[in-house]
C-alpha cells in the first residue's frame, strides 16, 4: 500500500520535474539465466536528483549501474537517458561522451600519464576543442583543488587527489548524470568523507545527477534519496 | 598528442619488448635492403657487362640463358655491314674454373671491343691482344686471385694461358674475369664459328626500331633489345629479383610475426585499460587507431634502424677484398622506400588480430574483474 502511494507521488513527481534516467522493468541474469539479479527494476531519476543505491554486496547495484551507463544490456526491460533508449550496442558513443559519467571505486585512472592528460582523455574522444577542454579543466581542478596537481603523474597522487581526479574526468564532457560505483570505497574514511562531500557540492553546482552505489550509509544519508536494493527490486526507504 | 602519449606510454612501459620488435623488423629490414641491393648491383653490372659501349644487344631468341646463345658468325658480318650499326662487338661468354676458384667468368671478345679498348690497363699492351691463341687477359681481381703477373702462363679449365694484360675496370665481373681472343674462347668452349650476343653500337639513336625491325626480319631465331629493355625481359634478372624480394619478404614476415607477438601481448596486459578508454568515450575505430598506431611506431623504428644497419653492411662487404667490385652498394631511393613501407605494411598486418581483440573488449566485463 505505502509502495503504491510511493509510487503514485514519484510519477507525479515526474510530470512536474524532468526525468533523466527511467528503468523500467527491467531484468538482468547470469550464466544463461541461473543467476537472477534484477527482477523487474521500475527506477526514475529527476534532474538534479542525488540518489544513493544501497545494498549487499551481490545484490546488482554495479550491474544497474552498467545498464545506465549502457556498458551492458538487459535482458528484458528498457532503459532510457533524456527520453533515448540505452543501447550498449547504439547511441553508446553519444551517451558515453556526452550524456554520462562514471566514478568507479578504483579510480581506473591511466598511471603513467599525467592528471591533466587523464583528465582530457574523454575530451579527446568526444572531439572537443583543445581551448574549451583546457577551460573545463581549470574550472573543474580549481573545484576540486588539483590545480596545483595538474602536471602530476598518478602515482605520485594521494589515494583522495585520484578519486577527485577520476571525478574531474567524468565531469568533462558535462554529462547529465554520474554514475558513481562505491566512489570512496577505498579511501579511508577521514578522505572518503572529503570526497563525498566534493562529490555532492559539485553535482549541486553543475546541475548533474548522481546514481551512487554504496555500503556506506553514513554517505548514503546525505543524498537526496536513498534506495535499498533487495531480491532484484528497489525499494526507495528515504526520500529528503 | 594525448592519443600519441597513450601509444607511445605503452611502449616506453614495456621497453625491453618494444626493443625487442624493433630489432626483429630492423633486421628483416636490413637483410631485405642487403639482399635486394646485392642483387641489383649484380644485374647492374651484368647489365653494364653487355651494355659496354653499345645500345642494342642482339642474342638467340627464346634462351633462359645468355651463356645458352648462339649468335652465328655470318649474322656478325652482316650485322656489322648494315649502314646504321656504328660497330657490332661478338661476345661469347664461358665459365671456367681454376683451383681454388670455382667460378672464373670469361669472355671471349675481339681487339676492337670497348671491353679491351676502353679498360685501364695496368699492366701489358692493349694492342698485343688477340695475337696469340693462348694469350688471355685477365682482371685486377682475377690477377690477384690467381696470383698471376704479367708474362706468367696460368691454368685456367683444362688449358693454359699466357698473361699478356691486366686491367682494371668498374665492374665486379670483369675485374674478376678473364678475357680471350674470340676464337681461342670459341675453340675453348667448343662453339666454333659462334658468340653468345652482339652488342650494337647505331650510329643514331633514332635508328633503333628501324635496327630490331630489321633483326627481326632477316634473322628469325635472333632478337635485337635495347639495354633497357633487356635488363626489364631477361628471366635470369626477372628470377634474381623475384629471389631477392622473396628471402626480404620472408625476413620481413617473420619481423611481422614478432610485432604481431608483441601487439597482443600489449592488448591483453591493458585490457583494463581499454575498458577504461571505452568508458571515456573511445570508439572502437579510436581503439584499434591506437593499437595500429603503436605497432606503426614499432615497425617504422624498425624500418629507420633496419636501413641504417643494412647500409652499414654493405658498407662493410663492399670493403672485404674477396669482395671487391661485386657489391655495388648504391642505395636506390626507390628500393629504401618500399622497404620502409613493406616494414610499415608488415607491422600494420601484424597488428591487424591485435587490434581486432581489442576493439572486442566489452568494458563491463573488464571491469568487473580486478
Amino acid at each position: 500500500m505505502n509502495h503504491s502511494i510511493e509510487q503514485a507521488g514519484s510519477r507525479q513527481l515526474s510530470n512536474q520535474l524532468r526525468v533523466v534516467l527511467r528503468a523500467e522493468d527491467v531484468w538482468k541474469s547470469y550464466d544463461d539465466g541461473a543467476i537472477a539479479v534484477l527482477k523487474g527494476v521500475d527506477f526514475e531519476v529527476i534532474e538534479g536528483q542525488t540518489i544513493a543505491l544501497c545494498g549487499p554486496s551481490g545484490c546488482g547495484k554495479s550491474t544497474l549501474l552498467h545498464l545506465f551507463g549502457g556498458l551492458d544490456s538487459p535482458d528484458h526491460g528498457r532503459v532510457s537517458v533524456n527520453g533515448v533508449e540505452v543501447n550498449c550496442h547504439r547511441n553508446l558513443l553519444r551517451l558515453l561522451r556526452h550524456e554520462v559519467g562514471f566514478v568507479f571505486q578504483l579510480h581506473n585512472l591511466i598511471p603513467d600519464l599525467t592528471l591533466e592528460e587523464n583528465c582530457l582523455i574523454p575530451t579527446m574522444a568526444a572531439g572537443l576543442d583543445r581551448r574549451s577542454a583546457q577551460a573545463r579543466l581549470h574550472e573543474l581542478a580549481e573545484r576540486t583543488g588539483l590545480t596545483h596537481r595538474l602536471g602530476h603523474r598518478i602515482q605520485k597522487l594521494s589515494g583522495g587527489e585520484r578519486q577527485r581526479t577520476a571525478l574531474c574526468r567524468a565531469l568533462m564532457n558535462r554529462p547529465k548524470i554520474l554514475l558513481a560505483d562505491e566512489p570512496t570505497g577505498s579511501l579511508d574514511e577521514k578522505s572518503s568523507g572529503g570526497v563525498f562531500d566534493l562529490l555532492l557540492e559539485i553535482v549541486a553546482t553543475e546541475g548533474v545527477s548522481l546514481v551512487m552505489a554504496t555500503h556506506d550509509r553514513g554517505l548514503a544519508g546525505g543524498c537526496y534519496r536513498l534506495l535499498e536494493m533487495r531480491d532484484g527490486r528497489i525499494h526507495e526507504t528515504v526520500s529528503a | 598528442m594525448i592519443f600519441l602519449k597513450l601509444i607511445l606510454t605503452n611502449l616506453r612501459r614495456h621497453r625491453i619488448r618494444s626493443l625487442i620488435s624493433v630489432a626483429g623488423i630492423a633486421f628483416s629490414v636490413a637483410a631485405m635492403l642487403t639482399v635486394v641491393t646485392i642483387l641489383q648491383g649484380a644485374i647492374g653490372m651484368f647489365s653494364g657487362i653487355l651494355s659496354s659501349d653499345s645500345e642494342i644487344i642482339v642474342f638467340e631468341r627464346n634462351v633462359s640463358d645468355l651463356f645458352f646463345s648462339d649468335v652465328p658468325a655470318a649474322a656478325v658480318d652482316e650485322i656489322a655491314s648494315w649502314p646504321m650499326v656504328s660497330h657490332a662487338d661478338p661476345v661469347l661468354f664461358g665459365i671456367v674454373s681454376s683451383a681454388d676458384h670455382p667460378i672464373i667468368t670469361c669472355f671471349g671478345v675481339t681487339g676492337s671491343d670497348a671491353r679491351i679498348r676502353k679498360a685501364t690497363w695496368l699492366e701489358g699492351d692493349r694492342n698485343n691482344f688477340a695475337r696469340h691463341s693462348d694469350d688471355v687477359v685477365l682482371g685486377q681481381r682475377a690477377a690477384e686471385f690467381l696470383r698471376a703477373k704479367l708474362g706468367d702462363h696460368v691454368p685456367i679449365g683444362h688449358g693454359i694461358f699466357h698473361v699478356i694484360g691486366i686491367l682494371r675496370t668498374a665492374n665486379g665481373f670483369e675485374d674478376g674475369g678473364v678475357f680471350m681472343p674470340l676464337s681461342s674462347a670459341q675453340s675453348f668452349f667448343h662453339k666454333q664459328g659462334s658468340s653468345s650476343v652482339i652488342t650494337i653500337k647505331l650510329r643514331g639513336k633514332d635508328d633503333a626500331e628501324a635496327f630490331k625491325s630489321a633483326v627481326k626480319a632477316r634473322f628469325a631465331s635472333l632478337i635485337a633489345l635495347e639495354d633497357a629493355e633487356f635488363t626489364r625481359s631477361y628471366s635470369q634478372f626477372k628470377i634474381l629479383k623475384a629471389t631477392a624480394w622473396a628471402v626480404g619478404g620472408c625476413g620481413l614476415l617473420l619481423g611481422g610475426f614478432g610485432v604481431a607477438n608483441t601487439m597482443i601481448m600489449s592488448v591483453f596486459t591493458r585490457i583494463r585499460e581499454i575498458a577504461i578508454l571505452r568508458v571515456c568515450g573511445f570508439s572502437h575505430l579510436q581503439i584499434a587507431a591506437m593499437i595500429f598506431g603503436e605497432s606503426a611506431v614499432v615497425s617504422f623504428a624498425g624500418a629507420v634502424l633496419g636501413l641504417l644497419t643494412g647500409s652499414c653492411l654493405l658498407y662493410a662487404l663492399k670493403l672485404v677484398p674477396a669482395l671487391h667490385g661485386y657489391v655495388d652498394v648504391t642505395l636506390h631511393p626507390v628500393v629504401m622506400l618500399i622497404v620502409i613501407l613493406l616494414a610499415l605494411i608488415t607491422g600494420i598486418a601484424g597488428a591487424l588480430y591485435p587490434a581486432a581483440y581489442a576493439m572486442r573488449i566489452r568494458a563491463v566485463e573488464a571491469l568487473r574483474f580486478e
